[in-house]
């Protein structure tokens, strides 16, 4: 198990440098240099800045230096924890991303949770029932789940809950708590907002979920041993929980890999649709005004959780499937 | 038992397509997703002519004008062939609230072929007939119209060729890298093959929305609709192609060890040849349903996009510019009719996602 992991790890490591050179690329892909930006927004606001101080700012970032300098001495503070500079806010980028970032993992956490809660006793059930009207509508209900993108059920969701209800869905935080620190109150706050977001973007993914743990328990469920099992004598509820279910679960966790990009990436749109304090709404923005320190390490950041997201899913994978394990510990 | 034989004779005796297409008909989901979306497709390609105004004429009378109402009774009860009233706006000065009243003393029937907006068909030649539409000064607004004035019908049609076009295209795009990129990588083997492998895994763990966030919005603000358009779709595809060559990969490892490659091989072939002319045809039909079901993905992505303000750019007229006016929650609760370009979208992945299951299910072998 051990040496699986450590194989797994050293896999990572060119796939991160692979993230790293992409963001890098998207950092430097608008014309000019981020400077260039600073420069027009000061003169725009009427303020001037000369060609001295211009040098010793360029100097200061680096800016004078080649190009692949520049991508070292960025990796290089990245590590460190250094993400550069904002300068639309003006402030570090690291201040301006923390609790946005943790936000989202809070979010995409909650999303995963749910969406296996909800589709492992619908995908179950439909399976063990299978064509009984239940099982048509809650294929019918998947199936419009899984076209209806994330941003616009926000969008319906938030339309439907104004015109409706009179209420705003919108934000994770009551507005008294918006500036207020971190408190028990502030979390609750956060808890009562927290389920709308997760049920956006949690229902394609549960549709998907269902329609995998149908498929594969149908097809066990057709198994000899299955037979075998129900000959003995054993009850229903225990033949099917015991041994179908367990080898149907198999390729969700191994799903994990593929279903964190896709959180992320719905969660982010979903956010701007909802104005939810997660990485999406500021990514935009700061795409918006050629902020790119701060686009680049959004970009970079979701991307190294991806990837460590998919880690994690794939050391489950080998704990719960022997296999693996053992087919790692053959070719180790 | 003769009419039995002959029903077994013509099964025996049906090319393979045919028998994709007999055991797809049975497919009802499958089959209504088709018929939509062939829908859709003739009425983008013939939207000039199919939509009663031109998508960008405005009526600087009729902002926010909600659908109009089609009616077969008139005041007194007796029924006529559909019909609409004209409507006129009017505001009230104190709340500066729009609203339109309806001038009952004139119908106007709704009359197929009418003339109207002047449009170039596919820059072919010149014409103002519309399929359908009122004579002036009434209007049909079937979907009501938008913060300028524009018929949200006919703009949705025009989307719709848009959207659909990009979906076309960029999975024309990433058909072309997934079959080379996947046949080089299945074939070949070797080190080609990690390093491919390496690559998708690379673009599979980005979180595709902030990428192509970020690629998208590093295009300079002044360039033409045009350029935006192929370079979105060009976006689009540098993702999408990695489902298409694992397939095809897979697919080529399986069927190189094969006894015709080997035969090829003895007569002379070249590797391309056998990729090309022995090996692809002999799962076409995998490519399809893939490419069926990655149109969907394609057309979310522009909307997604152009829904954000960084993808395709007004002029340019796409089911995504079309969401962009509905973003304010404000906005939708005063003119709920902006949200109808989401049932395009949603009808349109729908009926992609039920034509790719039916294919997958007609043309797999081993289903029954």
């Amino acid at each position: 198990m051990l040496a699986y992991i450590i194989r797994r790890m050293l896999i990572m490591i060119p796939t991160l440098i692979a993230i790293s050179i992409i963001s890098f690329t998207i950092i430097q892909l608008p014309p000019g240099d981020f400077l260039t930006t600073y420069v027009a927004q000061l003169s725009a606001s009427g303020e001037g800045i000369d060609q001295a101080e211009l040098d010793a700012l360029r100097h200061r970032f680096g800016l004078d230096q080649p190009i692949y300098v520049q991508y070292f001495q960025w990796v290089w503070n990245f590590v460190r924890g250094d993400f550069g500079h904002s300068f639309e806010w003006n402030k570090p980028v690291r201040s301006l991303i923390g609790e946005r970032i943790a936000l989202t993992i809070l979010i995409s956490t909650c999303t995963l949770l749910f969406t296996w809660i909800v589709s492992l006793p619908i995908g179950i059930y439909s399976a063990v029932r299978q064509y009984s009207w239940m099982d048509y509508f809650l294929t019918f209900f998947g199936f419009i789940g899984l076209a209806t993108p994330n941003f616009l059920f926000a969008l319906i969701l938030l339309w439907f809950s104004y015109a409706y209800l009179g209420m705003s869905i919108g934000g994770l935080f009551s507005p008294q708590f918006i500036e207020a620190p971190w408190s028990f109150a502030k979390f609750i706050d956060l808890l009562k907002h927290l389920w709308i977001p997760v049920l956006i973007v949690g229902t394609g993914h549960t549709a998907k979920f269902i329609r995998i743990i149908r498929g594969n328990l149908l097809d066990e469920l057709k198994k000899p041993y299955v037979t075998t099992a129900r000959a003995k004598g054993l009850s229903e509820t225990k033949l099917i929980l015991k041994y179908p279910v367990r080898v149907a679960i198999n390729p969700l966790v191994s799903t994990i890999g593929w279903t964190l990009p896709e959180l992320i990436s719905g969660i982010a749109i979903t956010a701007v649709v909802l104005n939810l304090p997660t990485s999406g709404p500021l990514l935009l923005s700061a795409l918006m005004s050629q902020d790119m320190h701060l686009a680049g390490s959004f970009i970079m950041i979701l991307s190294i959780l991806t990837v460590i997201g998919t880690l994690i899913s794939d050391i489950l994978l080998a704990w719960v499937d022997p296999r693996i394990r053992f087919g790692a510990r053959e070719s180790a | 038992m003769n009419e039995e034989q002959q029903r077994l004779e013509k099964y025996l005796n049906a090319s393979t397509r045919q028998l994709v297409w007999w055991r797809y008909k049975k497919h009802t989901l499958a089959m209504v997703g088709l018929a939509f979306v062939v829908g859709l497709y003739l009425a983008a390609l013939f939207c000039e002519v199919l939509a009663p105004y031109d998508k960008d004429s405005r009526f600087f009378d009729s902002v926010y004008s909600p659908p109009s109402q089609v009616r077969i009774f008139d005041k007194d009860g007796a029924i006529h062939r559909p019909f609409v009233y004209e409507t006129i706006l009017d505001i009230d000065m104190e709340t500066q609230k729009m609203s339109y009243q309806e001038n009952t003393d004139t119908m106007y029937p709704i009359k197929f072929f009418v003339r109207g907006d002047h449009y170039e068909f596919w820059g072919l030649w010149r014409s103002d007939v519309h399929l359908f539409g009122v004579d002036k000064p009434a209007r049909l607004f079937v979907f009501g119209t938008d913060r300028m004035g524009r018929d949200l019908f006919s703009r949705c049609f025009y989307g719709s060729r848009i959207s659909l076009s990009i979906g076309m295209l960029g999975v024309f795009m990433s058909l072309i890298l997934g079959v080379t990129l996947g046949g080089v990588s299945g074939y070949m083997g070797g080190w080609a093959d990690s390093v491919i492998q390496r690559v998708i895994e690379v673009i599979r763990c980005f979180p595709s929305i902030p990428l192509w966030m970020g690629l998208s919005a590093s295009m300079p603000p002044h360039w033409p609709g045009l350029k935006v358009y192929f370079v979105i779709t060009i976006i689009l595809s540098l993702i999408g192609w990695t489902d298409l060559a694992r397939m095809v990969r897979g697919k080529l490892i399986a069927l190189r060890e094969e006894e015709f490659v080997l035969a090829a091989r003895f007569a002379g072939a070249g590797h391309l040849r056998i990729i090309f002319r022995h090996l692809l045809p002999s799962f076409t039909s995998h490519i399809i349903v893939t490419v069926t079901l990655a149109i969907p993905g394609m057309v979310l992505g522009e909307t997604a996009l152009s829904f954000l303000g960084i993808g395709l750019r007004p002029p340019v007229t796409s089911l995504g510019v079309l969401l962009k006016e509905a973003q304010n929650v404000t906005t939708i609760a005063l003119y709920p009719w902006l949200l109808i370009p989401v049932l395009f979208v949603i009808g349109i992945v729908l009926s992609f996602n039920f034509v790719g299951d039916g294919l997958r299910d007609a043309v797999d072998p081993y289903s029954r």
